[in-house]
C-alpha cells in the first residue's frame, strides 16, 4: 500500500531537483523560474500527502493559497523578464546588478 | 495493487520529467517537460484523494502558468546558447548543496516517522460522505473567507503589477480618437469649391 512515505520521498527528490535547477541554470532565468514552479510543487505534494493521511482538509485549502501565490509570482517575475529583455536585449543576469534605479 | 501502480507511474515520470526541466537545452522542451511535470503531480494528488488539487493544479498550472512561461519563450529572442555557458562549472556546487539538502530531507523524514511530534488536533476533520470539493468549498467559504479574500487581492496586485510593468506608450502610432470623430461637423471635413473651365483641380 502506499504510506505517507512514498510521497515524501517524491516530493523530496522534487525539491531536491528544483534547487539544483536553481544552481547549474544560473545565467537563464527564465529556467530558473520554472525550477521555483518545481520547489512549489513538491511543497504542495507535501501538504497534500500529510492532508490525506492526517485526515485534516486544511492542508489542501493551504495548498490552494501556495498554488495562488505561485501563480502571482510567474506573472511578475515572467513581466519583470520582459522588461529586463526589453532594456537589454539579453536575459542573462550574471548583469543585473548593473541596474541602477 | 493497481493504485501502487499508479503511483509508481506517476512518481517515475514526475521525477523524470522535473529532471528534464532543469536539464533540457532547449528552454521550450522546458515547459513541455514542466507541463508533464504538473500532469504526473496532478495524477499523483488525484491518488492521494484531493480531487479537486489536482484538478487546480491542471487548470491553473498547465492551463496558464506553463502557458505564460511558452509565451515568454517564445516571444523573447534570446540566445540560448549563451545562457548555458556556465552549466558545467556551476553543477558540483548545485550538486554539493543539492546532496546536502536531500540529505537534510531524509533526515527529517527519519525523525518525522521515529515519532515523537505530538500533532495537534485535526482543525479540519475529512468527512466521508460528502466529497471532497464540497468539503474544501464549505471550510474556504466560512472559516477561511479572510484568507480567501487575501488570496483573492495577492492576484489582483500581481494582475496589476505585471500590467503596469509591461506597458508602455509607444509614441508615433496612430490610435483612433472616438471623441474627437465624433466631434467632426460636415462643414470642417468637406468644401464645395467651384473650379473654372480648364484649371482642373488642385490637389
Amino acid at each position: 500500500m502506499i504510506s505517507v512515505g512514498h510521497y515524501l520521498a517524491v516530493s523530496a527528490v522534487l525539491f531536491t531537483l528544483g534547487v539544483l535547477g536553481i544552481f547549474i541554470n544560473r545565467k537563464n532565468i527564465i529556467v530558473i523560474l520554472m525550477s521555483i514552479e518545481l520547489i512549489l510543487l513538491a511543497v504542495n505534494i507535501n501538504l497534500v500527502a500529510f492532508s490525506a493521511v492526517l485526515g485534516d482538509l486544511v492542508g489542501q485549502v493551504f495548498a490552494m493559497f501556495v498554488l495562488t501565490v505561485a501563480a502571482g509570482e510567474a506573472a511578475i517575475g515572467l513581466a519583470i523578464l520582459v522588461i529586463y529583455f526589453r532594456g537589454r536585449g539579453t536575459i542573462a543576469v550574471d548583469d543585473a546588478n548593473r541596474m541602477k534605479g | 495493487m493497481i493504485q501502487l501502480f499508479a503511483f509508481y507511474l506517476f512518481a517515475t515520470l514526475v521525477i523524470a520529467s522535473a529532471a528534464m526541466v532543469i536539464f533540457a537545452r532547449n528552454p521550450v522542451h522546458s515547459v513541455m517537460w514542466l507541463i508533464l511535470a504538473f500532469f504526473n503531480a496532478a495524477g499523483l494528488m488525484l491518488l492521494a484523494g484531493a480531487e479537486f488539487i489536482a484538478m487546480l493544479l491542471v487548470i491553473v498550472y498547465v492551463g496558464a502558468v506553463a502557458v505564460l512561461f511558452l509565451f515568454v519563450v517564445m516571444m523573447l529572442d534570446i540566445d540560448f546558447a549563451e545562457l548555458r555557458a556556465g552549466f558545467v562549472r556551476y553543477l558540483p556546487l548545485g550538486a554539493l548543496v543539492a546532496i546536502i539538502l536531500a540529505a537534510e530531507l531524509v533526515f527529517a523524514v527519519g525523525a518525522w516517522s521515529a515519532g515523537g511530534v505530538d500533532l495537534a488536533a485535526r482543525a479540519a476533520p475529512v468527512v466521508s460522505d460528502k466529497s471532497n470539493i464540497q468539503q474544501i468549498g464549505e471550510l474556504l467559504y466560512t472559516r477561511y473567507i479572510f484568507l480567501f479574500e487575501a488570496a483573492g487581492i495577492v492576484l489582483l496586485v500581481a494582475m496589476i503589477g505585471a500590467i503596469v510593468l509591461t506597458h508602455r506608450q509607444r509614441g508615433g502610432v496612430r490610435t483612433q480618437n472616438i471623441s474627437h470623430q465624433n466631434q467632426r461637423r460636415p462643414q470642417d471635413a468637406t468644401r464645395l469649391v467651384d473650379p473654372g473651365v480648364g484649371q482642373g483641380m488642385e490637389l
